[in-house]
């Protein structure tokens, strides 16, 4: 039985999603339970694989018992048995967190919502668990599939649109990965990763790999919104449900960095990036730019929701120059945010959730009193804000930290400036919510500041204990990180250095 | 400069296919109408199938259906020159699923578009949009 929980890891919110679909037309009640059932069993089942991994190493498994060149392969080490278990958590919290606010905007299509909301989960956790080329492009498709529609639900005059760009875009980006994987099976007559990455050495001087390379590389950073490719992502999230983005925000990306550093690991090959092209320095420079431009583009918003997206953009940065370091410190601090961002993006987008729930709007000028009226909520905020700015007990210092040694250590001095830069700009931003929130803004001081002051409206309970929860995992694998980083992350990164 | 014609006449689908996605490429970025960039994703998404299929092919073989199946003559020797490669055309069937759900997802986000703003122009739209 043990040896089927990496596929019962995708199976199940695959079959609740059907499961959901029938209960659609049947009985809307039961569409909820069905889904905190699917994903709380691959939450147990990625626990278990995880402890497995941990034991004895990566774990193999082959579908319907095909052996590998042939048959399709899930292949589960440290890296995404960790990643694994992020995606059921975040998307569980979510669920009891929106679970109000699905009800009351989206009465009618409860049921699609929670089916889709299954396969988007089903998808990633099927990106990050295969082992085969053309397999990640399918699961990958499904992902961005099951994404579109969820993200066109929200403001019926912004959404809609919003969600067509990101459907050009991310057909675009799909498009170029398939045609990247189309060059690499022509060179080596097979699709899955580690018999590609075993042929690959021999015939590493071919242009026609290096084609496939950057092929794949640009499409991954499409559908990941690295800048300048990131024109798609601000306007899908700030016109989303709060329910669908907060579950894509913090997820879609950091899975995508995932790919990104899987294809660099596991098919194409440390040596073959790091010492036959001379990619590596254009594209730190190009993350930087990245950081840079997300954090100066978010200093520009007056609405919160878009300067959250804003931070991603600036993320995203970080991750890729962290990876593109090309050293064990800076590979251990990318892989590390991709955890650390994960859940900092998430308690970021559950407090804006909360404000729109409470308030209905998130610019920056509507914020009168809100610290007195949602003290908790916003004690969530300067949390997350904390960190993302990298201050000491929270995860963000530790990624953080890890990346400014990796970028010293390879002597990226602009890589390096940037993040220092980034990280002051988040502390203006977490400091700007703040003034907004004790100092009234001009223009409508007069008429709402005494209305508001001093008036408890918080967020309902169901609502802030997600909130309470995100907010002792940032502090929780803020603590642990030194495990996490010595007992999963360098093994992986070990395995691929060798 | 027959060098030139003859490697492109020989890797003609491979020309074919970069030329096709250039055309659908340069619809989705330069059309105003949406319908119009969604053809040209189409068209886009096609050029990248036909580049698999043609990679299958192989002069003189035939379709990869083994003759005389079953019983005696069933062991004989295959030669993997006399059939065409047919993963890269499975391989398609599930691309064109993909290409069709996209499309689906697509058309039905362009018909909310058109039931909201009553027109598909972009420049239009972005005008409206901005009176909201």
């Amino acid at each position: 039985m043990t040896e089927h929980y990496p596929a019962f890891i995708i199976l199940f919110p695959l079959l609740a999603a059907f499961i959901n679909s029938g209960f659609t037309w049947l009985d809307k009640r039961l569409c909820c339970p069905v889904t905190v059932l699917g994903l709380g069993g691959s939450l147990y089942f990625g626990l278990e694989v995880l402890f497995q991994v941990l034991k004895s190493g990566p774990i193999v498994y082959h579908l319907a018992g095909w052996p590998p060149p042939m048959g399709i392969e899930l292949r589960i080490d440290n890296l995404s048995a960790l990643v694994l278990l992020i995606i059921p958590v975040i998307a569980l919290i979510n669920i009891m967190a929106s679970r109000k606010s699905i009800h009351d905007e989206l009465t009618f299509k409860r049921g699609p919502f929670y089916t889709i909301y299954l396969l988007f989960a089903a998808g990633l956790l099927g990106v990050v668990a295969t082992a085969d080329l053309f397999n990640l492009y399918v699961l990958l498709e499904i992902t961005s599939l099951a994404s579109y529609a969820l993200l066109a639900m929200g403001n019926p005059d912004r959404a809609p649109l919003a969600s067509l760009n990101y459907v050009f875009l991310g057909v675009i980006g799909a498009s170029f990965y398939l045609l990247g994987v189309g060059y690499l099976y022509i060179m080596t007559g097979s699709l899955n990763m580690a018999d590609v990455h075993s042929i690959l050495p021999g015939i590493s001087g071919s242009s026609a790999v290096m084609v496939a390379f950057v092929f794949c590389l640009v499409g991954i950073w499409i559908k990941m919104g690295l800048f300048p490719l990131h024109t798609w992502l601000p306007n899908v999230y700030t016109y989303a449900p709060t329910s669908s983005s907060r579950l894509i925000a913090p997820l879609m990306t950091k899975v995508m960095v995932y790919v990104m550093i899987r294809l660099m690991f596991s098919v194409f090959g440390l040596d073959y990036i790091f010492e036959q092209l001379t990619l590596q320095k254009w594209v730190v420079i190009l993350s930087s730019a990245a950081i840079i431009a997300g954090a100066v583009m978010a200093l520009a918003q007056k609405d919160l929701m878009k300067m959250a997206a804003y931070i991603i953009v600036c993320e995203i940065g970080y991750m890729v120059g962290g990876i593109w370091l090309g050293n064990t410190q800076g590979m251990a601090g990318a892989v590390l945010h991709i955890v650390n961002d994960a859940i900092m993006t998430f308690a970021l987008f559950l407090v804006l959730g909360n404000i729109i729930y409470v308030r209905k709007k998130t610019e920056l000028n509507s914020l009168d009193g809100i610290f007195t009226s949602m003290p908790w909520t916003m004690a969530g905020l300067v949390l997350a804000g904390a960190s993302i700015i990298g201050i000491p007990p929270t995860c963000g210092f530790f990624s953080k930290w890890y990346l400014l040694l990796g970028g010293i250590e390879a002597g990226a001095s602009l890589f390096v400036f940037s993040l220092i830069l980034s990280s002051l700009i988040s502390a203006i931003l977490v400091f700007r919510i703040v003034e907004a929130g004790f100092f009234p803004s001009g223009d409508n001081h007069a008429q709402d500041h005494d209305a508001k002051e001093a008036v408890l409206n918080e967020a309902p309970v169901s609502m802030l204990i997600p909130l309470g929860l995100t907010s002792a995992g940032i502090i929780a694998i803020g603590l642990w990180s030194g495990y996490i980083v010595q007992y999963i992350i360098l093994p992986f990164i070990q395995q691929g250095v060798s | 400069m027959p060098d030139l014609m003859l490697e492109i006449i020989n890797k003609y689908n491979y020309w074919l296919y970069i030329i096709l996605m250039m055309i659908g490429l340069y619809a989705m970025i330069a059309k105003n109408n949406l319908i119009k960039k969604l053809v040209g994703m189409n068209i886009f998404q096609t050029a990248i199938i036909l580049f698999f299929i043609s990679m299958g092919y192989k002069e003189n073989a035939t379709i990869p259906i083994i003759m005389g199946g079953h019983g005696d003559t069933a062991h004989k020797t295959i030669e993997a020159s006399q059939y065409i490669n047919p993963l890269p055309h499975v391989l398609m069937l599930t691309a064109i699923v993909v290409t069709v759900a996209t499309l689906g997802v697509a058309l039905a986000l362009i018909i909310k578009i058109y039931q909201r703003y009553e027109t598909l122009e972009e420049d239009e739209l972005r005008m409206r949009v901005k009176q909201k």
